[in-house]
């Protein structure tokens, strides 16, 4: 079981408190399409994603950063137990959606540099260690369910 | 993936507006990167303060940050112009080429801290394009 200290907890909880899920899910979507272009073969049914200006202004696009992010909602809630709490949608990713499970982690990796856009020098060195400990468990539990 | 002219050009403006600050950046990224990343301490447990505003912290992120400079002068040709350091790093160094990517990562996100309005999406990616062949011309005399 992961274990979180009460400053970790505080810290990603004050990480969370200060997401616009839009603007930020939106924002860090449309980083990982643009980043990583291979990423768009998972997104064949959102239209046009063929350049950096498109992917920004794509509905569903928006849409869908919001989606990750109310996922990422769940781990919070579920802080001691996001590897049961996602199995579900392990299985989903790996049986249905058939993601590379690499791309966790790309994705993760631009949620992070948005974070930091938002909150600057509120991301301290101590914030972003707590902050990447968790995508790290929610990477780690959204990847089990791979056989 | 090698670097497009685009993306050549992209990295060279971004570094116009950031390499004022580059210490700063340097210092704060690679203190993030034990901080956040402590495997990396391994590295440097010759040191005696090891914390992210330390002396010994500050002055290798100004290092650091000086040879991401110098990368970007030599953009056309980062294998030539990086060989000597991708000799101290290979035969000396020793630093697993992984960590590259980390450090990497780290410099990214204090660019973003820093320079939000600056670091769009598709400097983004020129940038990340421009680390990753640097971690490669870095990694070029590992064997």
């Amino acid at each position: 079981m992961v274990e979180w200290t009460a400053e970790e907890r505080a810290a990603i909880q004050g990480v969370f408190n200060k997401l616009d899920y839009e603007s930020v899910g939106r924002e860090s979507l449309t980083r990982c399409l643009v980043v990583y272009p291979w990423t768009r073969r998972y997104f064949g049914g959102f239209g046009n994603l063929f350049n950096a200006e498109a992917i920004m202004a794509n509905p569903k696009v928006a849409a869908h950063g919001i989606v990750v992010l109310q996922g990422l909602e769940k781990a919070l809630k579920n802080m001691d137990d996001i590897k049961n709490t996602y199995a579900s949608l392990s299985e989903f990713h790996s049986v249905k959606l058939q993601v590379d499970p690499v791309n966790f982690q790309l994705l993760s990796d631009c949620l992070t540099v948005v974070i930091a856009t938002r909150l600057r020098t509120e991301f301290t060195p101590d914030v972003q260690a707590a902050w990447q400990k968790f995508l790290a468990v929610v990477v780690s539990a959204l990847s089990r369910q791979y056989h | 993936m090698s670097l497009s002219d685009k993306d050549k050009s992209a990295v060279k403006a971004l570094w116009s507006k950031i390499g004022p600050k580059a210490d700063e950046i340097g210092a704060e990224a690679f203190g993030r990167m034990l901080t956040v990343y402590p495997q990396t301490k391994t590295y440097f447990a010759h040191w005696a303060d090891l914390s992210p505003g330390g002396p010994q912290v500050k002055k290798h992120g100004k290092v650091i940050m000086g040879a991401v400079g110098e990368a970007v002068s030599k953009i056309d040709d980062l294998v030539g112009g990086l060989a000597a350091l991708s000799e101290l790093h290979a035969f000396k160094l020793r630093v697993d080429p992984a960590n590259f990517k980390i450090l990497a990562h780290n410099v990214i996100v204090v660019i973003g801290m820093l320079f939000p309005g600056d670091f769009t999406p598709e400097v983004h990616m020129s940038v990340d394009k421009f680390f990753q062949n640097l971690a490669l011309a870095l990694a070029e005399r590992y064997r």
